[in-house]
Parts: C-alpha cells; structure tokens; sequence
C-alpha cells in the first residue's frame, strides 16, 4: 500500500506539492484527478524517490522507495516524460531492465506480448509512434509481475483504441487484485475506470473518497420534456403531482424523473413529446466546481474540446469543453 | 539496508551499452584513429627521420612517436565516456534507471565499473596494436616492449584513454546534460588544453591540467619542458578523475531525476 504523510515539494518559490496526505488502497483502481499543474507527476515522482520531498515522507509496504530491494517486483511504474533510449529496440530496452532487478527473462517476451509489442520488439523505439511507446512504458511497468501499479496520464495522447485498451487493462489488473494508482486531469476517464477517487489542485488535496460516494453526491439527473402543447403538459404533471422546472429553449425539466412514466404520462393524456430525454449532470462539472479555486493552466480550446468529444460520457450538451475554457475565480 | 544485487547492476548496464549502437561505435573510432594516425605519423617520421630530428635535444623516442595519434583518438575515448551517462539524460531514460534501481551510489557505481572495464579492454587493444605497427613502420628507429620503460609507456597510453574517459563520464554525470558536457569537454581536450599548454606563461597552469598530465605516462624519455615525471603524471591524472567522479556521485545522489 502507497501512503503519503505530509509530503510537501517546493521547486524554487514553487510550492507544488502542499503537504498531502492519503493512502492508495489495496486491489482497486485508484483515480488521481486534478487540472494540469495540481502536482500529480510531482507527487507520483515523490512516490518513487526520483525527486526528494521537500517535507514529509512516503511508504510503500511501509518501506521508503529508496531501501526497496528490486522495487520493480514490487512498484511497476509508467511516468510522463521518461522514456527508452531511441536507438535501443523494444526487447533490449525491456532486457537490461529485467537484469537489473533479476526478473526471469521470459518475461520480457511475455509483457511484450501482453502490451501487443511482439512484432516490434527488434526494431528501435525511435520508429515509435507514440501509442507504441505507451505500450513499452507499460510493459516496463508491468515487467516484473507489481502487486502496486502506476500511470500518469495513460491515455493522454492516444487513439480511441488505445484509450479503449488501457481502461480494460487497469480494470483487469485490478480485477488480479492489483493496486492501480492512475493519474489524469479527465474527470470523465476517472468514472469509467476507478473505484477510488484522490482529487488535488493547487498540491492541495481536496477529495479522497469512494468513486461511489462521489457520484451520489454530485450526480443529479433529471428528464428534459420539450412539447408543443406546453399548457397541457404542465397540468398532466400537476395531477400527478410531479414538480417540475423550466428548462433551456422552452423544454421542462423534471428532476429525479423517470423517462418511462414520464412518457406513458403523455401518451395516456394524447399530449405530442418532441423531446424525452434523460439528463446527468456531468461529473466533469462537479469536479471543475471543486478544482475551480485551483486550476493554474487552462487548457487551449483545441485540447479540452477534442478531449471532451472522445470521452463525451457524462458530458452534457454544450459539453465541458466549453466550460474549461471559462476564466475562473482564483486562476492567474 | 536491503541493497540491490550489484552483479545485477553491472550486468544490466553491461546490456545498455552494447545495445546502443553510438557508444559501440565511439570505442571503435577511438581505436581506429588512434592506430591509423600513428602508422601514418611513424612512417612520415621514418621517411623523413633526417629532417624532423634536426636540432633535436632530446634522444628519438619511437613510443611516443607511435602514440602520435592519441592526441584525436582520446577525443572519441571521450566521448563514449560522454555518451555513456549523458544518454541516459538527453532520453529521459534516467528516471526509469532510477525507479530500478533508487540505490543511486550503487547504480553509478555499477556504471563506472563497466565503463571502465570496456574503456580499458578497448585501450589496451588500441596501445598495443598502435605500438607495434608504429614500430614496424618505423624501420631501423624502432624500439621494442623489452627496452627500459617502454612496456610501461604502452600500459600509460592504455591507462590514460581509460582515466580521460571516466574523468568525462564524471563531469557528465556533474553536468546531468549530454549535449552539455559535450560542448564542454570536447572543445576542452581538442582545442583548449593544447593551445593553452603552448601559451608562454599559461602553459605552467596548463601543464596541470589532466590530459596534459596523463600523457606524460607514454613517454620513454621525460621532456624537458614537462615540470615532472610520468608517476606523477600520472597521480596527477588520476586524481582529475576521481574527483570528477566523486563529483559526479555528489551531483547524481542528491539532484532529483
Ligand atoms: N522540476 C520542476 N521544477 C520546477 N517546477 C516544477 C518542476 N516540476 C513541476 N513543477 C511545477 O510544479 C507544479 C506541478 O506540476 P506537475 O506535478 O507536473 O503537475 P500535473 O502533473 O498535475 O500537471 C507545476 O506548477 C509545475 O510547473
Ligand atoms: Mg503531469
């Protein structure tokens, strides 16, 4: 188990990592949320001593980093920015870092198959798109069979296909009764992945809870009525005593609505539905009201709205990607 | 304090560095140059022996002659201590070593060692083979390894390529920069040092400095400029090279990745 006790980063007068404290648990895919710039590469590079702490300290299994023996058999680690050597194939670079932590070698052949790197294995990584370096990162990671694993950002950067890969990786390492530690500034990935959710903005922790919990907390959904007979519509639902609120564009919403009673409502009463749709509040929104103090860099309309569309789960029309792009209070 | 295994380490190492193509490639030029040009600058020197020894005070020493080449071959030995460790930067691949191996002291250790041994394996091959096609191609002016302290000028041309490498691989690991420390000490061994070491005046400091006093471990007869012998010469050298490389430890230890 990765636990964090007041750890604290200052880069110059750079405070980036604000005195954290919380535990990874055990078997289960933890999310680690935050807009660009909250200190998660930082902290996840704080967790493997490849950066001092500035205060505070980190265990894994109750040990430091430092003093693991073969902390590959027991951390696997896929970081930003930390990458092969260009001129060094697949299967070399997977090779000297087998033979530093003494990892069978037929490993190597297995992890590249898993990551579907085996056609590539001789050639240099520098011919790597980078999905294909993703997938050697990861392989890395997964080299010496972890009980602990950790990504930062996995999906930034990839097709829908490798997005699509990595959720059902994590969600199966996990599933082996692996700890998964997985960074990302997507709400949205997030919720279709963890079960445990750490938000930090700022360096600052703002959340620790269950996926769950979150969700019930800040998910409200609601079913979207639009009709031309709005007179009749109204009174329907006011015989049934069904509260409801006008929407956008002269639709009704009905908060907490079932979209099935709702529409055999109409049907029985002859009233024409040109709209019957149910809404979700978007996680996304919920996660940026609570980041909204802590947001340092915003991303350009070009990275949040492409983002938005190829994850559009819980977004609602008009999507987050707009909304990111909203100056917020505190923001400098 | 659970240590990782060092036979590991120097395994692991041993496989990053024949399996990049630049620094394999680095100790082949160092040989080649450094072989090439002495056959070349000994037979000159035997086509024209008259010519180059007038005037000379010092007695003809067929070693050095031989080792004329060392002077650019050493620039590649430099090098591959260059890339060595500064690959390791200039690919980001420094934090995945890392998260292999945290025992920093150790893991550079490791990389020192095998570096070493490479740079010096390679270097013994080069002095020999350079040695004697130098003296082959030297004809009557020719000395042999049995002759009073050439044996020992052979092994110093060897020790020194290997000193100069991991005085570089320390000063890299000092600079956490490849393109860096290549910027720094390749102008410094190629341009700097000789000029400067032929300066009136300045070349009293420059006499110091590591190259300057590691070649005077492949001389048969000391010069008489060179303000001292090649023992000292060569404690000199080898003290540039450890305190590069325990500066580089200091640097590689407490820097974050
Ligand atoms: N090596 C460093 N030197 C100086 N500042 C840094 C360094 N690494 C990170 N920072 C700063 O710390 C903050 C957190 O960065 P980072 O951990 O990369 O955030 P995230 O991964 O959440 O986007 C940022 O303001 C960043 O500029
Ligand atoms: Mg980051």
């Amino acid at each position: 188990m990765i636990e964090l006790h007041g750890l604290t980063k200052r880069y110059g007068d750079k405070l980036a990592v604000d005195s954290l404290s919380f535990q990874v648990p055990k078997g289960v895919v933890t999310g680690f949320l935050g807009p660009n710039g909250a200190g998660k590469s930082t902290t996840m590079r704080l967790i493997l001593d490849l950066d001092r702490p500035t205060s505070g300290s980190v265990t894994i299994d109750a040990k430091g980093y430092g003093v693991l023996k073969e902390p590959l058999k027991y951390i696997g680690a896929l970081l930003e920015a930390s990458a092969s050597h260009p001129g060094r194939t697949a299967r070399n670079h997977l090779l000297w870092l087998a033979q530093s932590n003494r990892i069978p070698l037929h490993r190597v052949d297995e992890v590249l198959a898993l990551v579907g790197l085996t056609e590539v294995a001789d050639k240099k990584a520098r011919g790597f798109s980078l999905g294909m370096h993703q997938r050697l990162g990861i392989a890395s990671a997964l080299l010496g069979d972890p009980e602990i694993l950790m990504f930062d950002e996995p999906v930034n950067g990839l097709d829908p296909e490798g997005i699509l890969w990595i959720r059902t990786l994590m969600k199966q390492l996990a599933a082996e009764g692996r700890t998964v530690f997985v960074s990302s500034h997507l709400m949205s990935e997030m919720a279709l992945t963890a079960e445990h959710l750490v938000v930090i903005g700022k360096g600052r922790l703002l959340a620790d809870l269950p996926m769950a919990e979150f969700i019930a907390r800040n998910s409200r959904s609601s079913v979207r009525l639009r009709t031309p007979h709005p007179e009749q519509l109204l009174d329907a639902l006011a015989a049934e005593s069904i509260p409801v609120e006008p929407g956008p564009q002269g639709s009704f919403e009905v908060a907490g609505g079932d979209p099935a009673r709702l529409g055999e409502l109409a049907a029985a009463r002859g009233i024409t539905l040109h709209e019957l749709s149910p809404q979700h509040a978007s996680l996304e929104e919920a996660f940026m009201r609570m980041t909204a103090d802590a947001v340092e860099y915003h991303a350009g309309p070009e990275g949040a709205a492409g983002q938005a569309e190829e994850h559009g789960t819980a977004a609602a029309p008009g999507g987050w990607g707009t909304d990111w792009r909203r100056t917020r209070k505190g923001a400098n | 304090m659970a240590m990782a295994s060092f036979p590991a380490i120097l395994r692991s190492e041993w496989t990053k560095i024949r399996t990049v193509r630049s620094t394999v490639w680095t100790l082949l030029l160092s040989f080649l140059v450094t072989a090439a040009l002495g056959a070349l600058l000994s037979l000159l020197t035997k086509n024209n022996f008259a010519d180059f020894r007038r005037g000379a005070l010092t007695p003809f020493d067929a070693t050095a002659t031989s080792f004329a080449g060392i002077m650019l071959g050493e620039i590649a030995m430099v090098v591959f201590g260059v890339l060595a460790i500064g690959n390791e930067y200039s690919s980001g691949m420094i934090r995945v070593s890392l998260a292999a191996v945290p025992q920093r002291g150790t893991l550079l250790t490791g990389k020192l060692v095998v570096i070493g041994v490479l740079a010096l394996a390679v270097s013994l091959v080069t002095a020999f083979v350079t040695f004697f096609l130098g003296q082959a191609l030297l004809g009557v002016h020719r000395t042999t390894l049995g002759a009073p302290n050439v044996l020992r000028a052979v092994l110093g041309a060897a020790v020194y390529l290997t000193l100069l490498c991991l005085f570089s691989a320390g000063v890299t690991a000092m600079l956490h920069n490849q393109t860096l420390a290549l910027g720094v000490l390749v102008p410094f061994f190629f341009l700097l040092s000789p000029i400067l070491s032929a300066v009136p005046r300045v070349k009293t400091v420059a006499h110091y400095f590591p190259d300057y006093a590691g070649r005077q471990m492949l001389t048969v007869f000391q010069e008489p400029s060179a303000p001292y012998g090649w023992l000292a010469g060569f404690f000199l050298c080898g003290a540039w090279t450890l305190a590069a490389m325990t500066g580089g430890a200091a640097v590689f230890k407490s820097r974050d990745a």
